[in-house]
């Protein structure tokens, strides 16, 4: 017979806590209080109901309903919940939660299988959760000859360059996190640092499957970029401009995908190159180089660099949607807020209670957000099709498509585009408005 | 302190142009072997296949067991084509103790040995799928090939290694309303590899992939001594069934499927059209099978051969298959040697694969019809 715990006294474990709880209250007060002291004496507090809303004012407010709405739409507005929560950050990674599970389940379907199907219960809702659960619990193994500095920055890298480019992509009409007015050319910016990442990650871990496959990433990535940034210059002479907001602002009427066919099937083209999708995975094609560069990255860099990639994939749905579908632009389907409610408040029975800061969010935001989100789901299902349909492509084949089909098919449609321009069709003063 | 490298061999060092990449035998697009390969940039300038990881010792295995116990062991090498891999084995052991099989029982051993070839080729096409990067031509043989699984536990009782051909006919009788089932599933499947055919061997990205790589000539295919659907696909008309008809398949109706062009395409094309053949086989054998009868002939309870040898061989998944047994009054046999298919057709890698891409490797090697627990025995 053996006991769990054969030493356990009551008494001792009554004291542990209470030392525990007094060593707690001990540094939080020595050590954490002056340091939010000293944080909020460099924030800049907001003015609500023209009343400054000191820390102790707010915590009075949240326990009173009628203050705690604006309280919350002075949250929202913020830049922090801007990059953290909804048009950033937040948002993105559950789209590619989201995206992750979708693809699993549409995949098997394709392939006449289930899918997962037992991890809660529901179809398998809760697969990712275990798989991130997993990939956290398991053991980060480090090659003993690799260049650990590099070796364990280059997921980091990889996440915050996709959240960078996450970043760029708007929502909803003024709802994104970085709105340069050179929006495209930060974009190309920010996805020319994937091939590096890659190269760098694959020569720090110091193996030869990874360094073939980072070789092949900085090819495939550099022969695509080309026929990618082409494609779009199309665009930018239609529109006359390269912020995002203003070129999805510019498709009220029509979409810019009837002018620029042959710009967006290369652009969806180059999508799946630079997202390492099948038929053009040869960086990882397992088959050949073991996983790519992705070989030696065990545990929760894997699971890192997962993450970076189905942001990566967002924001790539997203691009092609903001520059193609009309972003935002869609028939007003979201019912809107009920005014008199705002006005008169909510009367049950005998009380009639009157609500500040309502509506939380405005119609045109959601109704925006909706139809960004379906275009954007429609796009990424397309990205996600060609992997239950297509091999792998082989390499020359792939750099032939890239530096000399996709290159050529770019320029007709930057012809076209001018064309249109000259013809007085489109821009300013033109015919169609 | 500088370790003594043997002679002949040296370390490589980071300006060498060549660098040689051990392609398993823990890399996911080797199988249970090795390959040496030298690479200069994406060219491979030399393959090198070492194979032996999953040597089992069949053979001097068989040399301890007498000709009954042999049975269950010997079908160990290809476990997904076991009613193939023991055909030559109870014919030859037929011959040495002068056995007459039953002729039902010669109808049975047909069905089970084609259903078994469907299954290989199946099994085998699901992983020249996902070696060239389609997964769903992956999922669908594999899950199409439980069809005829089923059928062949419902003939056997046992899922994969049947052992259900034994010297002097097969293991029981047909199960009640077999034949029915067996033509519905065979059906099914015809209908199921008119669709592979439009998802894989109509793609265009597999067309482009595998057309023109690794291009084994008439004469070479001769030379370097391949079989089965390697030597079909290079325009060789050779199919031990037409050719050295064994059992009834004399009788049945089938073309050999031959190609001319001796690419990757045509090595994974011809186990394709085999597979309508091998439905043609089951149907025509259904037909003309005995309705009822014996289908085992009692053997002796511990037979000795005589002394005598015997070589049988027959055509398997992979190509020709037989077996040498040498016997001395003994009811052991005194040596089994098995010439496999997937050996001979290993050897002509290393001439395929010179100059052609890295990404060319796995489109060839699995073209091969190769199954290294096999060539290891």
């Amino acid at each position: 017979m053996s006991t769990i715990a054969p030493q356990f006294r009551l008494s001792r474990f009554v004291a542990s806590l209470f030392d525990i709880i007094f060593w707690v209250i001990l540094i939080f007060s020595l050590v954490g209080l002056p340091i939010v002291f000293i944080i909020l004496f460099y924030i800049k507090l907001p003015v609500i109901n023209n009343q400054l809303m000191t820390p102790y004012l707010a915590m009075t407010w949240m326990a009173d309903p009628s203050e705690t709405l604006p309280i919350i739409k002075n949250l929202i507005h913020t830049t922090f919940f801007h990059v953290l929560a909804f048009p950033g950050f937040g948002f993105a990674a559950l789209l590619a939660a989201a995206t992750i599970f979708v693809e699993r389940k549409f995949l098997a379907k394709i392939q006449l299988r289930v899918g997962p199907l037992y991890c809660g219960k529901v179809e398998g809702i809760l697969q990712l959760m275990g798989d991130g659960l997993k990939l956290i619990s398991k053991e980060i193994i480090i090659p003993a000859k690799a260049d650990k500095p590099i070796f364990w920055v280059g997921p980091l890298l990889f996440v915050g360059t996709a959240g960078a480019f996450v970043s760029l992509i708007p929502v909803a009409r003024g709802w994104v996190v970085a709105n340069p007015a050179v929006g495209l050319l930060a974009v190309f910016a920010t996805i020319g640092f994937f091939p590096i990442i890659s190269v760098l990650t694959a020569w720090a871990a110091n193996n030869k499957w990874t360094f073939i496959g980072g070789l092949r990433a900085l090819h495939q990535m550099i022969a695509f970029e080309i026929p990618l940034i082409l494609s779009l210059l199309s665009i930018v002479i239609m529109t006359g401009t390269l912020n995002l907001s203003q070129i999805a602002e510019s498709q009220q009427h029509y979409w810019w995908i009837v002018f620029a066919p042959i710009s967006a099937i290369v652009f969806f083209i180059c999508i799946l190159a630079e997202l390492e999708r099948i038929p053009f995975d040869l960086p990882e094609a397992e088959s050949e180089i073991v996983a790519g560069w992705l070989t030696e990255f065990s545990g929760m860099m894997y699971g890192l660099i997962q993450l970076g990639t189905y942001l990566k994939l967002y924001a790539f749905a997203g691009l092609f949607t903001v520059l193609f579908l009309g972003g935002w632009n869609g028939p007003m389907v979201w019912p809107p807020f009920p005014a008199d409610i705002v006005t008169q408040g909510i009367t049950i029975g005998p009380i009639t209670a009157k609500i500040a800061g309502l509506p939380l969010f405005d119609q045109d935001m959601l109704n925006g957000t909706l139809w960004f989100v379906i275009k954007t789901v429609g796009v990424i299902l397309l990205i996600l099709l060609p992997r239950g349909v297509f091999p792998r492509i082989r390499i020359d084949m792939l750099l032939h498509t890239g530096w000399y089909k996709l290159i050529g098919l770019a320029f007709i449609n930057i012809f076209i585009a001018l064309g249109l321009l000259y013809a007085g069709v489109l821009g300013p003063g033109g015919l169609i408005q | 302190m500088a370790t003594q490298l043997p002679p002949g061999i040296r370390l490589e060092t980071v300006d060498d142009r060549i660098m040689t990449l051990n392609v398993g035998p823990q890399h996911p697009g080797s199988g249970h072997m090795r390959l040496i390969i030298k690479v200069d940039g994406d060219y491979i300038v030399s393959c090198d296949p070492d194979p032996g990881y999953v040597h089992r010792g069949e053979e001097k295995m068989a040399e301890y067991r007498n000709y009954i116990q042999n049975i269950p062991h010997l079908e160990r090498p290809v476990i997904h084509d076991s009613s193939n891999i023991l055909y030559p084995y109870c014919l030859a052991v037929e011959e040495l103790l002068g056995i007459e099989v039953p002729e039902r029982a010669k109808y049975i051993r047909v069905i089970a040995a084609e259903l078994n070839r469907c299954i290989y080729i199946l099994y085998w096409l699901a992983i020249y799928g996902i070696f060239l990067g389609h997964s769903t031509m992956f999922m669908w043989p594999a899950g199409d090939r439980e069809l005829f699984i089923d059928l062949l536990e419902a003939m056997s009782g046992a899922r994969v290694t049947h052992a259900y051909l034994v010297p002097g006919g097969v293991r029981n009788d047909l199960p009640a309303n077999f034949e029915e089932r067996c033509l519905r599933q065979v059906d099914y499947l015809e209908k199921r590899l008119k669709e592979y055919l439009a998802v894989f061997y109509k793609n265009p990205i597999l067309i482009s992939r595998t057309e023109g790589t690794g291009i084994l000539s008439r004469t070479d295919a001769i030379r370097l001594g391949t079989t089965g659907s390697v030597l079909r696909a290079s325009g060789v008309n050779f199919d031990i069934r037409k050719k050295e008809p064994y059992d009834v398949y004399e009788n049945l109706d089938f073309e050999t499927v031959v190609m001319k062009e001796g690419d990757s395409y045509a090595r994974s094309y011809v186990p394709y059209l085999e597979m309508f053949e091998s439905c043609r086989i089951i149907r025509d054998a259904i037909r003309k099978m005995p309705k009822s009868g014996s289908v085992r002939t009692k053997l002796k309870p511990n037979p000795k051969g005589g002394n005598d040898e015997v070589y049988k061989r027959v055509e398997s998944g992979r190509g020709a298959l037989g077996y040498y047994i040498v016997s001395n009054n003994r009811p052991e046999p005194y040596r089994v040697k098995i010439s496999v298919g997937s050996f001979r057709n290993l050897i002509c890698m290393p001439y395929l694969l010179k100059g052609e891409l890295l990404g060319n490797m796995p489109a060839v090697y699995w073209s091969l019809n190769y199954w290294p627990v096999e060539a290891d025995r």
